[in-house]
This record gives structure tokens, sequence and C-alpha cells, in this order.
């Protein structure tokens, strides 16, 4: 059932295979917490708050101490921010822009695919633009996705100036009464300066069409990524002001949890997750079920070694 | 927070040791644990770094070390040693077969540059040995895969066997080996589709495919910029494939590259290349004293050892 299956009762599971709250317990949960890539810096911190609430609760049953860890990571996840920053941030009377950045190969043009899915489904008319005039076989491949998902793409041909390909974009898309626009743009590293200036260009040429776009800015992150997504999340948002992330590639053993350092330091909330390279492989991201994940392999191995 | 390198996160034991005449082991393991947190921060694996910081902590505690009037450089220099050790040497060498033509598969996770370092490596091959190779489209899933490599075979003037989508990437592989020998192709590169190493069914097509066509190389290609998990990605890739090699690419980056540690010590397989950028020509062989450098926070490392 789904209470079974709740996160508490995994957290339950967990701690249950520890007797103590002693030093073994914190060293193994800094071990899981630093193999999910949350970073250093971030697990000490938390494992010495955690050890401090411990000793203050006077908590020495583990099962206690669960209700401390589960606060603990939601309250670095959620910082200060409301809930619903995680929503898409559409107009609903008029056309939405939203603009796709991230470094090379982290699965923007495939997120493009499965989000105008997911809209379409929801029966808002979608459009793509080919701004990714740079990589080989770029356009063709969100050709592709457009007629997978059965929607138009406009595009230029390869080499052209990625912010014309938009503007094209959204006059197609302000003509056609579209709801949604989604703009590919070519990968880059982040330390690539004139190619951030590019990026920026073409976000100043969305907001001069209309001003209150784009409306989201969404990061595109490989869960694979280790620490070097903080310099990612960090240098785009300055080239892009990002206003959320996509964690794709997340079916696969990568947990992705330097997400957590980076809402804590950068307050950019996770929006979507990808789970796989299908259209309908896209989902709304969820804290509990994340959180969880971190744990998952622990989880696995204290319920077997129960058997 | 800025990343600090080991050397600024040093500086503070040494600057405290600095008077003293001789160091204690609670120096020592003030500085090594100062180790463990620089090679984490770079994304080496946690497990790699225990076994790591173990064997510099018996190398530390030893007389080099407690005896030196320069302590805090003698455990840099233990460091970047044992480091240097784990890359091994630099090793760029493609396989040459008996009878051509010889075969490379490209393998690794989704967006690693499997595709791109296909382009690369034919590039080179023809620039640098003056060889004439053939790239083979064997990525049947992606969209427009075929595509793009057909474009940067274009771009290199180099032909591209494809079969379309249709047909099987096993025999793809087999086709375009007997094209290659047909038209006197020394060398031929097989472009396989990204996949998880935890993907049963497509890492067992991989299997398929290198049973079919045995090649001489086949080169794991892995992102610079992964985190934790490159260890169960190579362990895995090699496991079921016994790679021959491992190309490093997105070096071009700020990120540390931590990974090239992890995948080093548990696969013991040499990483042969380094990509650099996009374009074709930026492929670089893999020099493992420099990544030793720039994981541990580059020059400033070095010109602490050479004070020491
Ligand atoms: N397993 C898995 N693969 C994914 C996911 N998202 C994308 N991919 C794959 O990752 C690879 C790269 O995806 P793209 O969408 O081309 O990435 P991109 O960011 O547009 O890449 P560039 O435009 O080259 O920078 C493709 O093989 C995708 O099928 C995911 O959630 N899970
Ligand atoms: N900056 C930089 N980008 C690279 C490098 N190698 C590849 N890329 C980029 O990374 C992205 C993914 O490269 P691909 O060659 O398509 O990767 P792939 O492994 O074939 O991807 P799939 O076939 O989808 O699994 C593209 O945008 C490439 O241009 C590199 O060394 N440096
Ligand atoms: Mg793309
Ligand atoms: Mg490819």
């Amino acid at each position: 059932t789904k209470t079974r299956d709740s996160f508490a009762t995994k957290m339950n599971d967990l701690v249950a295979k520890y007797r103590k709250v002693d030093e073994e317990f914190f060293e193994e949960l800094e071990e899981i917490l630093i193999s999910a890539d949350v970073g250093v810096e971030t697990v000490m911190e938390l494992i010495e708050e955690l050890e401090m609430e411990v000793k203050r609760r006077n908590i020495k049953d583990t099962s206690e101490v669960i209700e401390v860890i589960s606060e603990k990571l939601v309250e670095i996840y959620y910082g200060d921010d409301e809930q619903e920053v995680e929503q898409l941030n559409l107009n609903e009377n008029g056309l939405s822009v939203i603009l796709f950045v991230g470094v090379n190969g982290v699965g923007k043009t495939t997120t493009i695919g499965k989000l105008a899915h997911m809209l379409k489904e929801e029966g808002k008319t979608v459009m793509l633009a080919a701004g990714d005039t740079f990589r080989a076989g770029a356009i063709e491949q969100l050709e592709v996705w457009g007629d997978r998902v059965g929607v138009e793409v406009v595009k230029h041909s390869e080499g052209s100036d990625p912010a014309a390909v938009i503007f094209d974009g959204i006059q197609a898309a302000k003509s056609r009464g579209a709801d949604v626009l989604l703009c590919d743009t070519a990968g880059r590293l982040q330390n690539k300066v004139n190619l951030m200036n590019e990026l920026a260009k073409v976000k100043r040429v969305i907001t001069r069409e209309i001003p209150e776009a784009p409306h989201d800015v969404l990061l595109v992150l490989d869960a694979t990524t280790g620490q070097n997504a903080m310099s990612q999340a960090k240098t785009f948002s300055e080239a892009t002001d990002v206003s959320g992330i996509v964690l794709s590639k997340l079916d696969g053993t990568a947990k992705g949890g330097i997400v957590l350092a980076i809402r804590n330091e950068l307050s950019i909330p996770v929006k979507f997750v990808g789970l796989g390279e299908k259209v309908t492989d896209l989902q709304a991201f969820d804290a509990n079920s994340f959180v969880y994940g971190l744990f998952a392999d622990m989880i696995d191995q204290s319920t077997s070694a129960d058997e | 927070m800025a990343f600090e390198g080991l050397a600024d996160r040093l500086q503070k034991t040494i600057q405290k040791i600095k008077g003293k005449g001789k160091v204690s082991e609670a120096d020592v393991k003030e500085m090594t644990r100062e180790v463990r947190l620089a090679l984490l921060e770079a994304d080496v694996n946690f497990k790699v770094v225990k076994d790591f910081v173990k064997r510099v902590k018996e190398r530390a505690v030893g007389q080099e070390v407690m005896e030196s009037l320069t302590p805090g450089q003698q455990v840099i220099k233990v460091v970047k040693d044992e480091l240097s050790d784990l890359m091994g040497g630099e090793q760029s060498k493609i396989a040459v077969a008996n009878k051509p033509p010889t075969v490379i598969m490209m393998v690794g996770l989704q967006g690693a540059g499997k595709t791109t370092t296909t382009g690369k490596l034919a590039n080179l091959l023809r620039k640098k040995h003056n060889r004439n190779p053939m790239l083979v489209a064997a990525d049947i899933y992606r969209p427009a895969a075929i595509n793009q490599l057909q474009t940067l075979g274009k771009q290199l003037d180099m032909p591209v066997f494809s079969l379309g989508t249709e047909a099987n990437p096993v025999d793809i592989a087999n086709q375009a080996i007997e094209k290659a020998k047909e038209e006197h192709h020394d060398y031929v590169i097989i472009d396989t589709a990204g996949r998880l190493h935890v993907d049963e069914n497509l890492m067992g097509e991989l299997q398929e495919i290198k049973e079919s066509v045995n090649p001489d190389e086949i080169f794991l290609v892995v992102d610079a910029m992964t985190g934790q998990d490159a260890v169960n990605v190579a362990e895995s890739f090699n496991e079921q494939l016994d790679v021959s090699g491992v190309v490093l690419t997105k070096l071009d980056g700020d990120t540390r590259g931590g990974a090239a540690i992890s995948i080093k010590a548990v696969t013991g397989k040499p990483i042969k290349f380094a990509g650099m950028g996009e374009k074709l020509d930026e492929l670089e062989a893999f020099h493992p004293e420099r990544m030793a450098s720039r994981i541990l926070g580059m020059g400033d490392v070095l010109s602490l050892i050479e004070k020491a």
C-alpha cells in the first residue's frame, strides 16, 4: 500500500538497522549522502545539526531520529520558499515562452519533447523553436520530437543566429495563437563567456518581444553530474536568471543530490525530473520521493538484511 | 562556496606546524582530513577516497614526512605521488589490427559525447596517423542520431555507413565491416546509442555487437563532470564489455574532474584521450600528471611542492 511505502516507513526500516544513534550511524548517513552527490559541505552541516539536535532532545533511540532527519532534509530543500514555485509559471491568457538552457548533452532537447507532450495532453497548443543551430543534427532531432508529439517546429538552417530563430518562433506562436512556445538552445559549458553572452542575448530578444517573458527559464541538469552542477546553476543564473531546474536521467543509478545544495544556496527549485528517453518519461518533482531516493540503496540493504 | 584546492586547505595546518620541530600524528590526521575533503569536493568517489587517504596516511606517518623540515609540503608531495601512481603514465596509442580494418567501438551513457568523439577520433586517425577511417551509425534509437553522424562525416569528408533505423545494430556493424574491407578502409569506428549501465537489454546488445565484430578497441566515453556515480558506470561497463580504454570528455569546462581517479581506480583501464571542445579537432592525448594537478587545485600545488 501507499502508506507502507511512504518515506517515513522506509526511514523506519533504515534506522531499525541501528540500535543506537552512534558514531557509526552518522558515518553511514554521511556516506550515503555524499555518494548521492549532495556535496561534502552540505552533508557535514547537516550531520552536525543532526548531532546537535540528537543531543539537545536527548535522543537515544534510532526511531526518534527519523523525524529529525526528515525535518532537516525538507528544511534544506524548501528553505523559506513556498511550494508553489515548483509549478510551471504559465501565462493563462496568452502566449507563454519557456527557455531551456544547460551544458552539453544534459537532455534539453529531449525534455522539450517530453514537456511538449505533457502540455499538449493538458489541452494546450504548443510550438517549438529550434534555437540550437550549432550542434550537428540538433535541428533534425527537435523535428523528430515535433513529429512524435505532433507540434509545429520553427527552424532556420544550421549555423544561423539563434536569437533570430527564437524571434521568429515568437512571431509564429503569436500569429497562430499558441499557448506555449518551448525554446531549445545549444548546449554550452558555463565557462565559455562568449556562448553565455549569446544566451543572455537570446533571453533579451524574448523579453523585448514580450516584456513578462520568458515565463520560465529552465536549467537542465544531468543527475549524473557531481559538484560542477553548482557552478552551472550559478553561472547560468547570472546569464539568464534561471527560474527552475529539470533534473534529467534520474532513471539511472545517480541520485542528483546536488540539487539540495543548489536549492539551499541559490533558492532555485527543481520543477521536473527526467526518468527515461520516452515521451512520457517526465514527471513533476516531488521532494519526498526525491529524498527517499537518496536513501533507497541503504534501505534496500537493510530490508534485505532483515529477510 | 568557492572551491578550495588542496594547497589552500593545507595552508592553515602548514602554518600551525611551521615552528614545530616535529609533526605529531594528530597533525597528520588533520592534514589527511583536508586531503579527504579536497578529493570529495573534486568528485572523487568516497570509497576511492577512503582507500586513498589510508595509503597517504600510512606514508605520511613514516619517517620521510615526520622528520622533514617541511612536513606540510611533504604530505602534498605524497598525495601528488600517490595520485600520479594511481593515474598511471600517458597512453594514447590506438590499437592496430593485424588484418585491417581495425575496429573501434564507442560506448557510454546518454549524452557523454560518443558521437562527437567518433568524429574526433576519425579526424585524428587521418591527420596524425594518415589513416582512412569509415564511421558507422549504429545508434538506431536516439532521434536524428544517424543524421548527426552523417553531418560530422560531411564536415570531415568521410564516409558514414548506415542502414537506417530499422536495421539491427549487430547487422549494421557486421555489414559495415564487410563494406570497409571492400573499400579498403583501415579503421572502422562504430558509434553506438547511449544507454544506462543497468539497462540489461541494451547492454546485451553491446555484448552481441562485441562478440560479432570482435573489436580491437572498446572506448568507454565518460563526461568529466560525472560525480559519485562514475564508479558504478565505469565498473559496470567494464564488467560487461571489458573496455580497452576511456575517453574523458568536456574537460574544457571548469570541473575538477575527480571522476578520472574513480574510473581509473575501479577499472584499472587507461584514460587515453581528453575531449577539449565541441569541434572535431578538439581531442587530445590524456595527461595523467596534469589531471592530478587539476583535481588537487592546479599549479599552486606544484609550487608548494617545489618549496619543499
Ligand atoms: N536515460 C535517460 N536519458 C535521457 C534523459 N533525458 C535525455 N536523455 C538522453 O540523453 C541524451 C542527450 O539528450 P539531449 O536531449 O540531446 O540533450 P541536450 O541537452 O539537448 O544536448 P545538446 O543539445 O547536445 O547539448 C540523449 O540520448 C537522450 O535520449 C532521461 O531522463 N533519462
Ligand atoms: N564542450 C564540449 N562539449 C562536448 C565534448 N564532447 C562532446 N560534447 C558535446 O556534448 C553533447 C553530447 O555529445 P554527443 O556526441 O551527441 O554525445 P553522445 O554520447 O553521442 O550522446 P547520445 O548518442 O545521445 O548518447 C554535444 O552537445 C556535443 O557537442 C567536449 O569535449 N567538450
Ligand atoms: Mg539539444
Ligand atoms: Mg550519440
